[in-house]
């Protein structure tokens, strides 16, 4: 099961966040304090996976930009890993290059486009096309 | 894709961002902020009603302070308003603000539930999907309440939309997991793993989250999902690249689907079926095939996402551990990944083949890797990478390689990181006594491990080493020449020293025939460092010493003078003066024979689970020592432990499984609470040499005069009483005493001194001396937190009939006991005449503002009063005579509930205070005693005679008194020490 995702950039700023289980507010800010500094300590030859406190963490970097999930044991982190490409690859198609303040500026849609991909923790939907969907729906209502 | 506006139009969004991100300091942001949330608050409580547009444009600023880690505690109101708006953008952004902001027990729920059933039953799919997302996201119990029935309606109907269904899914998941009593199993449960067949992929990428849960917890109402699974993922995995289309992913046809697949395969075993199995196989081998043909791309997306597959059939392979075909592929395959220039890849890797190592079928297969492995843990760069081959080195040992896997796992500690050194100090611990054929090896091991890491040693792992070598007489011989090889090194880490002490005062004997390590040799080597020890160190080697005294008479006048020495005798530290002390006086008054006797070597330490595993266990959580290795323990058992009869223990340490850490103490120590600052482990050291030898402690102590006051430690009770600390109990009603007060007084009956009560809070320590027909009670109260105890109060009642038999004053106590600290408290008491009822004393104090109130008994017993009369038999047998009234004697047959050692029979005899005479019985076996209490109103002379029955393992006892109530009193007090 998947237990947040997380988007820092390298001054180790949340960009987004979405838990799948509850976390005080007070516990996040540290949570991703100490996520953020977990993964950029790493140099670029070391794994993707790093064992946190009871879960495992995935991250993957893109530019100044980490993703970061946090996963239960009985997950695949390849997948995730892969997930998270897939994540970024949709982003991309709807943003068309997609940078952080995009990500800053447009964050709900960015939740709209996370909701749709993971649900409470699980997988639901890798397809990009119907993960666009619904926001494209919503840009054509905005428009008219 | 419409090229998109920054901020979509929300000017007021974009520029309040824009001020954020150009804001300096932390203070400028915080401050930008407080102006932010102050204009909201302000625009939110204005007379004029706001059009959903600025709602929600307010949200979403609300929205990203929320991320920016600031807590929001309004707006939540005008989320719900935006709930019910028609216009999907706006409804779409409350509901954005509800699952990230609202928590499951808000009482906003009910207005949003309202707002969910709109949406719910409105029948368009793009609201539907929302209120879905938001229960899913939210999950509270009145969500469930009120959705539970209407959800898998919605999932299960034919006319439900893809989209619906695949939140339907997730949703009822989210419910079953917090309420599962509202989620009831219906006709609509076998519907549900029809899903698996739906012809959408979406729709069964979702539903499989749902029916894993749904398996784990009803794995009989859902096995019908096995074939079906199989037959989704036998059309996945055949089909080409470009049949799935959309959920193609670089060529690899829908990895996660396919993961999800493997996934929920695992909650079963393998399929009965025939025809499914042999499909499924034929899947599997498919999967492994794959890894072998040459990539459809050179993108590192297209390998991950093949391999996520590979590595979930292999955990499919390993789940079901009965085709040692497959097995062996994946093992094959796993050795290729070591070598993978990806580090993910080598991670994986050697974390999946950790596992295989486990399986018969595949063991040796993963042996044959040993090489790449042990260059793995040395050259790799990466920690976590190096941790995952240390963990497949201790899961790959066997007899066969250990030699090779510890040697290498000890070479790796000099340059290991930090993090890891304690649990490598541990595996290597184990795997030195678990595959241990000649001892000396697994002496040399333990060694080497103190030598390299020995601030990484804990206790657990240098007691081992001692219990071990006191168990196997074939070894101590080597230990000693070892232990004192290593303690000629310059500077030897202090665990060393504690072993050495240990052993040296133990065998020291077996090597001092060599003049190279004489006696006094030993002693000098041992005593060199000394001085940079530490407190407990040090009072462990002060037992070493009387311990050489024992062993060498030639080194006792050495020993004294040092024991004599002011810095030895004079320490400020309580614990070695004290030992200091009583070494001394035990060295200058004792026989050679009692020392002899009291100094005896250690007797074997009964066998439990090794205390290493356990502290592993714990440190892993329960679980993570496979069943495997503990079948392994049980299987090793046998001949680790030397003898037959010692074998059993594995089926303790296999029992002892679930629980995380049984009693974990090596040297029968108590594992005392955290917080026992008052007893440090060391102190309690003595106490095991004392009382392991067969010897009352308290006969042997009393005569010597115990220099301080704070002797509570020394004189606890011994190994057999150790558990009885009763836990942190606070009875209700200061009038009753705890429960196990009984039982603490008993403990008392035939000593004076000794530890009364010990809770987390608190430790009573009593020491009491008496006088004909008075008595004197130290009492000794010691915080063992670090928090002082105010308005420390204890009173002491004789209640009832008591009052007019004993009179008993209680000097005040200190109100306050500071953190660590000991207060006394003096009570007299003067024996009226005989009673039967125990003193109450009550305790009252406050620890971090709770009331802490707890009751005792205090042990004055009549015993207490005794005088002991010396006579000859034949007096004795006329006295008994003159003793002849029916309710003069007391007699009880009882079961033996302690080992029926005379020398211990004799000591408890001679504690109850009566005179214990010699050749008056005509049978040696039994004990006849006599004595006279004395009361301010009379006095009361008493005969005893005790009668046990080594065959049936009982005793007889008969005491006569010139008072009824007397006999019947000493008789009930006395069957319960033997």
């Amino acid at each position: 099961m998947i237990k947040f995702l997380l988007m820092v950039n390298k001054q180790g700023q949340t960009r987004l966040s979405r838990y799948y289980e509850q976390v005080e507010l007070g516990k996040r800010a540290s949570l991703e304090a100490d996520v953020v500094r977990g993964c950029l300590a790493r140099r670029k030859e070391e794994c993707s996976f790093v064992e946190f406190k009871d879960y495992k963490l995935v991250y993957r970097q893109y530019a100044a930009l980490f993703i970061v999930v946090g996963i239960t044991e009985n997950e695949n982190e390849l997948s995730i890993y892969e997930l998270v490409h897939n994540f970024v690859e949709v982003l991309d198609k709807y943003f068309s290059r997609v940078s952080e303040l995009d990500i800053m500026f447009s964050l709900d849609k960015v939740h709209i486009i996370l909701d749709e991909m993971i649900l409470n923790g699980h997988i639901v939907e890798t397809n990009k096309t119907r993960i666009l969907a619904p926001l494209l729906a919503l840009d054509k209502m905005a428009e008219s | 894709m419409p090229a998109v506006s920054k901020g979509d139009g929300m000017r007021g969004l974009a520029v309040f961002i824009s001020d954020i991100r150009n804001c300096k300091s932390k203070e400028a942001e915080i401050k930008r902020i407080n102006k932010e949330l102050a204009n909201i608050r302000s625009k939110f409580k204005g007379d004029k009603a706001l059009d959903g547009y600025s709602k929600k444009k307010y949200v979403c600023k609300l929205l990203f302070i929320f991320l920016l880690g600031h807590d929001i505690d309004f707006g939540h109101m005008e989320a719900v308003n935006l709930l019910s708006s028609n216009k999907y953008t706006e409804k779409q952004i409350g509901y954005l603000f509800i699952s990230v902001l609202v928590n499951s027990n808000s009482e906003l729920i009910r207005l949003i539930n309202n707002a969910i059933k709109n949406d719910l039953s409105s029948r368009n799919p793009t609201f539907m999907c929302l209120a879905l997302h938001c229960i899913a996201n939210v999950g509270s119990r009145e969500m469930a309440e009120a959705f539970a029935g209407e959800i898998p309606r919605i999932l299960v109907a034919g006319d439900t939309m893809d989209s619906v269904k695949q939140s339907a899914a997730l949703c009822l998941l989210r419910l079953y997991k917090t309420s599962p009593d509202l989620v009831l199993m219906g006709e609509w449960t076998s519907r549900v793993v029809h899903l698996l067949n739906d012809q959408h992929m979406g729709v069964v990428t979702a539903a499989i989250s749902l029916i894993t849960c749904l398996s784990q917890k009803n794995p009989d109402e859902f096995k019908t999902c096995v074939s079906l699974a199989v037959s989704r993922l036998s059309r996945i995995v055949s089909s080409a690249s470009t049949d799935l289309q959309d959920y193609t992913y670089y060529f690899v046809p829908a990895p996660w689907l396919s993961c999800k697949l493997l996934r929920l395969l695992q909650c079963y075993p393998p399929p009965e079926d025939g025809a499914v199995k042999g499909r499924l196989v034929e899947c599997l081998e498919t999967i492994l095939n794959k890894a072998q043909e040459p990539p459809k791309s050179k993108k590192v997306q297209h390998s991950n996402a093949k391999n996520a597959i590979l590595f979930e059939a292999i955990s499919l392979i390993i789940h079901y551990d009965s085709e040692p075909n497959l097995l062996v592929r994946a093992c094959n395959q796993l050795g290729q990944f070591l070598q993978h220039r990806e580090t993910n890849l080598r991670y994986l890797a050697l974390e999946s083949m950790c596992t295989l190592a486990s399986s018969e079928f595949s063991h040796e297969a993963v042996k044959t890797h040993i090489e790449t492995v042990i260059n793995a843990l040395k050259t790799e760069r990466d920690v976590s990478v190096r941790q995952r081959a240390a963990d497949l080195l201790y899961a790959m040992c066997d007899r066969s390689n250990a030699k090779q896997i510890v040697a290498e796992m000890l070479s790796y500690l000099e340059t290991a990181d930090y993090s890891i050194r304690e649990e490598m100090v541990l595996k290597v611990a184990i795997l030195a006594e678990k595959y241990a054929v000649d001892y000396s090896w697994y002496v040399d091991t333990i060694l080497n491990l103190i030598r390299i890491a020995g601030d990484y040693v804990s206790e657990e792992v240098w007691y081992r080493v001692i219990q071990i070598v006191i168990n196997r007489d074939d070894v101590q011989g080597y230990a000693a020449k070892t232990v004192f090889e290593a303690l000629q090194a310059p500077a030897c880490h202090e665990n060393m020293v504690k072993v050495g002490g240990y052993i040296l005062g133990e065998f020291g004997n077996l090597i001092a025939g060599d003049p190279r390590s004489s006696p006094l040799v030993q002693f000098n080597l041992l005593h060199s460092k000394f001085h940079l020890c530490s407190v407990p160190t040090r009072a462990l080697l002060l037992s070493a010493y009387i311990k050489f005294i024992n062993l060498f008479p030639e080194t006792k006048s050495t020993i004294q003078e040092v024991l004599r020495s002011d810095s030895q005798i004079r320490n400020s530290d309580v614990e070695l003066q004290q030992r200091a002390v009583e070494y001394l006086k035990l060295s200058s008054i004792a026989s050679t024979d009692v020392l002899a006797t009291v100094l005896e070597e250690m007797p074997p330490f009964p066998e439990r689970e090794s205390s290493i595993l356990a502290k592993l266990k714990k440190k892993k959580g329960p679980g993570a020592v496979s069943v495997n290795e503990l079948e392994e323990g049980k299987r090793e058992g046998g001949e680790l432990n030397g003898g037959g009869e010692r074998g059993d223990n594995s089926a303790i340490a296999a029992s002892n499984a679930s629980t995380p850490s049984p009693s974990a103490d090596l040297l029968g120590l108590r594992t005392g609470p955290p917080v026992t600052a008052a007893a440090p482990s060391a102190g309690s050291l003595l106490v095991d040499v004392f009382s392991e030898a067969g010897v009352n402690d308290d006969g042997f102590l009393r005569d010597l005069e115990p220099p301080t006051e704070s002797s509570d430690s020394l004189l606890a009770e011994g190994p057999g009483d150790s558990d009885s600390a009763p836990p942190s109990v606070v009875s209700e009603d200061p009038a009753t005493p705890l429960p196990e007060s009984n039982e603490l007084l008993n403990k008392f009956v035939c000593k004076n001194n000794g530890v009364l009560f010990e809770n987390q809070l608190l430790q009573i320590g009593i020491k009491s001396e008496y006088r004909q027909n008075l008595g004197r009670m130290y009492l000794f109260y010691g915080n063992k937190t670090s928090v002082q105890f105010i308005t420390f109060t204890t009173t002491v009642t004789c209640p009832g009939e008591l009052q007019s038999q004993l009179n008993v004053q209680a000097k005040p106590v200190e109100p306050l006991i500071e953190g660590g600290a000991q207060v006394q408290q003096v009570i007299n008491i003067e024996c009226l005449t005989d009673f039967s009822d125990a003193p109450l004393l009550n305790i009252k104090f406050r620890y971090g503002g709770a009331l802490q109130n707890l009751t005792l008994k205090l042990p004055v017993t009549i015993n207490k009063f005794f005088q002991p009369t010396e006579m000859a038999s034949h007096d004795f047998f006329q006295r008994w005579k003159q003793l002849s009234l029916p309710q003069q004697e007391a007699q009880k047959i009882f079961k033996a509930n302690h080992a029926m050692d005379t020398e211990v029979l004799k000591a408890k005899l001679l504690g109850l205070g009566m005179a214990l005479l010699e050749n008056v019985d005509p049978n040696p076996e039994n004990f006849v005693c006599a004595g006279v209490i004395q009361t301010k109103a009379q006095q009361v002379g008493s005969l005893l005679r005790l009668e046990p029955n080594a065959q049936a393992q009982m005793y007889r006892l008969t005491v006569r008194s010139s008072k009824d109530t007397v006999s019947k009193r000493l008789c009930e007090l006395l069957a319960e020490q033997f």
